[in-house]
């Protein structure tokens, strides 16, 4: 090498990396953490579909009561069932109440009782749906209490017993969706953690000279954060493609009123995945220090090195 | 032990003793024995002053390695005191290891280069541990390289390289922080007669700068063309422990 060309390789010289860079391994390594971040991509976009549609589905229901009405004295019930609208209709807090004809309160009645068992002697009771102001819905007790006034006898359901069990089926989903999503990141913290031991076992030698040459465990430990996290980060970027893809295509096949009503995905939640490659890179990071750590101190205790 | 007559005129005397720097390295009755096996090492006592320079010798098997090994901190000793630059290892705290290591520079035997490294950045290896920004040590790695005569070869990876070449990388990633002291484990097993004058007029110029020098070799022929001290093992012991003026066995 002539002054010339080694004056030019000093220039362009870079300090090479301590550890060999990656294998066939590596490539595996990446792939399973990718699936473990799509996963855990697609638990995310599931808990903000949940979440909205638990919310949707309560706002719905909060919009809304029904109140039952029977007849009273010599009254037929569809009279009692008009009264009963008027009454309400003039309630603070509701925009509009209808009674339900004969027709439609029989084919609510259908999946219960069959086609056949409905006939004109049946006593079908008749229902008057409201339609409640949704900034300041109207009590079931106003409900009652004009209900009352006007003597008839009827039953209000203001839908919070149902409101309810939404609301905490929507909690029971968003926790499954984060569990699920707390999981795979403790998998792939696992599969980080054993791949970071694999290569300081593979790299004994390796890991002898930096010591010898007076490497800090921490400085090691550092080398195997910098790769794994590397390479997890790659992985969580082809995951959250995967996954945005996917969630794009649920949305553009239908979104919330068409492939997954009960679990609309909105554009926005596509933003969720952003974070996923910082996220896997955070994840294999402090796994791969705390495993190369522990090793480390494992082989300092046996002799120094 | 060989006597140095140069180093024989000056074989201390208590006056010479009170004089004398602290040593840089002391075993005293150290034994090293790996798992339940027999002792490698059996209560061996010497010191090295700052500066001076030694054959560690003996027959294969005689512990040779297993000495160095406790000198670069690479191993505990079953029993017996060790004192590296003034501490007590039985004492030190794991993490002032580093430091102790960093003024200690060592050629294995079989090299140990990183593989996938050039040979330039195996040699700025010890410097970028330290911390040292490339821009700082740059030249000096070429220099350095040029120095043992491998200038041409910044870029090349071991692999390529010839036993001599090896040889010679080793010992200038040994030597390139300025270490206090000096190991090498059979540093001339690999190469031919002449190189290894080379690779051993090489270390008596480490020594003249300063290095104390530590070199395992069975090659009697080399040890006796050199004229310098020997401490001589024998199954684990040392050999004569008569000392000389730089080398004191207790």
């Amino acid at each position: 090498m002539s002054a010339e060309a080694a004056q030019s390789f000093l220039r362009r010289w870079t300090p090479g990396p301590l550890m060999p860079r990656g294998d066939v391994r590596d490539a595996s390594l990446v792939f399973v953490i990718a699936v473990l971040c799509f996963f855990a991509c697609l638990a995310a976009l599931a808990a903000l579909a949940a979440d909205r549609a638990a919310g949707g589905w309560a706002a719905q229901l909060q919009g809304s009561a029904t109140v039952l009405v029977r007849p009273t004295g010599g009254e037929s019930v569809d009279a009692a069932a008009a009264r009963a609208a008027e009454a309400l209709s003039g309630v603070r807090g509701v925009n509009e109440a209808v009674a339900l004809e004969k027709d439609k309160a029989l084919a609510l009645l259908q999946p219960w009782l069959g086609k056949d068992a409905l006939d004109d002697d049946l006593p079908a009771p008749r229902l008057v749906t409201l339609d409640l102001d949704p900034i300041a819905p109207a009590s079931a007790a106003d409900l009652g209490a004009a209900l009352k006034a006007a003597n008839i006898d009827a039953t209000v359901d203001d839908h919070s017993l149902w409101i309810k069990d939404i609301v905490r089926a929507g909690a029971w989903a968003r926790a499954a969706a984060v569990g699920v999503f707390a999981l795979t990141a403790l998998a792939a913290a696992a599969v980080i953690a054993h791949a970071a031991r694999a290569v300081l076992a593979a790299r004994h030698e390796i890991v002898e000279v930096l010591h010898v040459s007076g490497a800090e465990d921490r400085f090691i430990a550092g080398l195997l954060l910098r790769r794994f996290a590397a390479m997890a980060f790659v992985a969580g970027v082809i995951a959250a493609a995967g996954a945005g893809v996917l969630g794009a295509a649920v949305r553009l096949a239908g979104g919330g009123e068409g492939l997954t009503p009960p679990l609309p995905v909105a554009w926005i939640d596509l933003a969720a995945l952003l974070p996923c490659p910082l996220l896997a890179a955070g994840v294999a990071a402090l796994s791969a220090r705390f495993s190369a750590l522990g090793l480390l101190r494992d082989m300092s205790n046996k002799d120094w090195t | 032990m060989s006597r140095n007559p140069r180093q024989t005129s000056s074989f201390p005397d208590a006056a010479h003793d009170a004089a004398a720097p602290a040593p840089v390295l002391s075993f005293a009755g150290v034994s090293m024995r790996y798992g339940r096996g027999q002792e490698t090492l059996r209560g061996v006592s010497f010191s090295l002053q700052p500066g001076s320079f030694h054959f560690l010798t003996g027959p294969s098997g005689a512990g040779k390695s297993t000495l160095l090994k406790l000198i670069y901190l690479a191993a505990r000793p079953s029993r017996g005191l060790i004192t590296l630059f003034g501490q007590d290892l039985a004492v030190l705290p794991p993490r002032q290891l580093p430091h102790l290591r960093r003024r200690i520079g060592v050629v294995f035997q079989e090299f140990r280069l990183l593989d996938h490294l050039s040979a330039f950045d195996n040699v700025a290896l010890p410097l970028r541990i330290a911390g040292k920004k490339p821009k700082a040590y740059r030249d000096d790695v070429a220099e350095l390289l040029s120095w043992v005569g491998l200038g041409p070869r910044l870029h090349a990876m071991p692999a390529t390289l010839s036993g001599g070449e090896k040889q010679r990388l080793a010992i200038a990633r040994a030597v390139v922080s300025g270490p206090d002291i000096l190991l090498a484990d059979e540093p001339t097993g690999n190469v031919d007669d002449e190189m290894a004058q080379r690779i051993l007029r090489l270390f008596v110029e480490l020594n003249r700068q300063g290095t104390t020098v530590l070199i395992a070799s069975h090659d009697r022929d080399l040890v006796a063309r050199s004229g310098m001290p020997e401490l001589r093992l024998e199954q684990g012991r040392l050999f004569d422990p008569a000392a000389d003026s730089r080398m004191t066995p207790e």
